[in-house]
């Protein structure tokens, strides 16, 4: 049940303890991901350097000097973050074969402290797309699909059917960060969260997706999309845990100059028992079109959770949010086109063969690197730049972005302490129907509960609540003020406790359970 | 109101990416229809935001010193076409 742990309370001590040691605990991992490999989580498994990193961490326990908590402890990496001698795809095909020469800040803050990073994980390319379907390496396969809890409600088709067709989405982008989460191949994952990428995915796999305050945590590294609203992500399998990471990677970085410079400290949950000070705030504007009655009625069940608790449980209004995705859309758009125009093939990455000038050669290069989502972005934002569109579109966005930020401080200044809402209008949709609607409708349909907070800033975290009918994960989300982490995972955590998330019954671990993978199984590692 | 072909030809200059085809024309007039929702909101008197962090942010500006460099030889790695030191680029 090592896996299964989590890192605090359980994994790190039997670490400490000697009752597990780092090369155990990562050769399990590995072993787990090989066997799990029909998920699709990974794109890129470091086995040898991961090993060791192993080793390394284990002559410091034996020499009763770990470097912290996350000493030992097998992370993954989305694939979008640069880490050094590891090849970084972005799942694209004009990163295939790039090995990145440096390590991304929280990369290298994460191995500072002796993490062991066993891979890296699959994902929309680009980060464009709430799937995880849209890579190059193919998609992403939700762990639920193959649970007991799944399997028990799907009602049987023909025998061959089964298996391969009934798979179920594990939303995205960050799919592949929150599969091996979620599957216990790792115990924490750096995803990206730029509409809700980190936190769309948890939601789906059943695990904690922290979207941090923008500002808090360096993105060095992270190949952006949207220089204004990513933040790195992260997921675990407890909020604890989501604290402790958290406290591994805030602040200030000098080679990110949009990392605010206040100082960090690093903390420590409280065990909160007495809600009757809070105020919980209900945005109307969330009971969105769309969204499923189940959910409806587990946001509003939580909603009764707090209010029996003593706190206090108001409705608020967000006005502008139905234009969030609009906005959204404009501003994506147009950053990308910006930050996609790197991607040349002079210095790095996919180069197309063609010679007769160096603007068909860069042409060339670009459609044969970049996906139909990609491309259509950059077009449509190379659109919204032109001259006689810059005011009337980008402009335009940048306003109704101040009017939902200013939604934000106005509900927070009426004395809100923490909103909450649904993450996902449903739970996780078979991959078969997702694919049939197009990437940029399907992105604006389930961006729209997650992505105003990246318009804000704000941060937000998604906490697995309950199984659905179908015996999917259903998660809700917490939106708090902005670089108020602490208060937000304390609530967060709150409520984790309340609803006992059940843990999902996977074959493909039991079938390890010789024993050893009890720490493997822990929900948290902190 | 359409695209005009100009301005479809001025954008695959300026984004050196290609429609490719109807469909990616097609992509570029939903996506145009779409945004046009923006103008439902009124937005007199409102400044546009350019980051989330504007009160509070103070760009960070270091001093102007060399901390690190001389990377040459990693830089050039990732890259296909190279002549000692330099990125090859095809001539025109």
């Amino acid at each position: 049940a090592a896996l299964k742990d989590g890192l605090r309370s359980q994994v790190s001590a039997a670490l400490k303890e000697g009752r597990v040691t780092p090369t155990e605990l990562c050769q399990q991992c590995l072993a787990l991901i090989k066997s799990t490999k029909f998920l699709n989580a990974y794109i890129t498994v470091a086995e040898e350097s991961a090993l060791k990193q192993a080793e390394e961490s284990e002559e410091r326990y034996k020499r009763g000097q770990p470097l912290g908590i996350l000493d030992g402890i097998p992370i993954a990496v989305k694939d979008n973050f640069n880490t050094a001698g590891i090849e970084t795809t972005c799942a694209s095909h004009m990163l295939k074969g790039y090995i990145s020469p440096y390590n991304a800040t929280v990369v290298q803050k994460l191995l500072d402290q002796g993490a062991v990073l066993l891979g890296k994980t699959n994902l929309d390319e680009f980060a464009m797309g709430s799937g995880s379907t849209d890579g190059v390496f193919g998609p992403v396969r939700n762990p639920w699909s193959y649970s007991k809890q799944y399997k028990e409600k799907s009602v049987p088709k023909s025998h061959s059917e089964d298996k391969e067709s009934n798979w179920v989405i594990t939303g995205g982008s960050s799919g592949g960060s929150a599969a091996a989460v979620s599957s216990f191949t790792c115990f924490a994952a750096l995803g990206s969260d730029t509409g809700g990428s980190t936190r769309n995915p948890a939601a789906h796999c059943g695990v904690v997706g922290l979207k941090p305050t923008y500002g808090l945590i360096s993105r060095h590294g992270l190949i952006p999309l949207v220089n204004s609203m990513d933040v790195p992500g992260i997921l675990t399998r407890c909020v604890d845990d989501a604290a402790v990471l958290l406290g591994s990677l805030a602040g200030h970085d000098p080679k990110d100059s949009t990392t605010i410079q206040d100082d960090f400290k690093p903390f420590e949950l409280p065990n909160l028992t007495d809600v009757s000070k809070l105020s919980i705030g209900i945005p109307k504007e969330y009971r969105a079109p769309g969204l499923s009655c189940e959910i409806l009625a587990l946001w509003s069940k939580a909603a009764d959770l707090f209010k029996n608790a003593g706190a206090k449980v108001v409705e608020v209004s967000l006005p502008h949010t139905p234009y969030s995705i609009v906005c959204y859309h404009v501003l994506c758009t147009a950053e990308v086109a910006s930050n996609m125009a790197r991607f040349d093939g002079l210095e790095y990455g996919h180069r197309s063969d063609k010679k007769e000038s160096t603007e068909s050669m860069y042409a060339a290069t670009r459609r044969e690197g970049f996906n139909d989502v990609v491309r259509g972005r950059i077009l449509s934002g190379n659109y919204f730049l032109l001259k006689q569109n810059y005011e009337k579109y980008f402009v335009k966005a940048q306003k109704v972005r101040r009017l939902i930020a200013n939604d934000f401080v106005k509900v927070f200044r009426s004395g809100v302490d923490i909103l909450l809402t649904p993450t996902t209008l449903s739970d996780a949709a078979p991959y078969t129907e997702f694919i049939q609607e197009d990437n940029r409708t399907r992105s604006a349909q389930d961006d729209i509960l997650t992505q105003a907070a990246n318009m804000a800033g704000l941060p937000a975290i998604n906490v697995p609540t309950a199984l659905s009918e179908r015996g999917l994960p259903v998660g809700l989300q917490f939106i708090g003020r902005s670089f108020q982490e602490k208060q937000l995972l304390t609530v967060a955590k709150w409520f984790e406790k309340q609803v006992q998330f059940p843990m999902i019954q996977l074959e493909e671990v039991k079938k390890h359970d010789h024993g050893v993978s009890q720490h493997q199984k822990a929900a948290s590692f902190s | 109101q359409k695209v005009s072909v100009e301005v479809l030809d001025h954008l695959e200059h300026l984004a050196l990416v290609d429609f490719r085809d109807s469909e990616g024309v097609e992509r570029l007039q939903k996506a145009i229809q779409f945004a046009d929702q923006l103008h439902e909101v009124n937005t007199d008197g409102v400044e546009p935001m350019d980051s989330v962090l504007e009160d509070r942010w103070c760009l960070y500006l270091r001093e102007d010193d060399v901390t690190e460099g001389n990377c040459t030889k990693e830089l050039l790695e990732n890259a296909r076409e190279k002549v000692e030191e330099y990125f090859v680029a095809p001539p025109g």
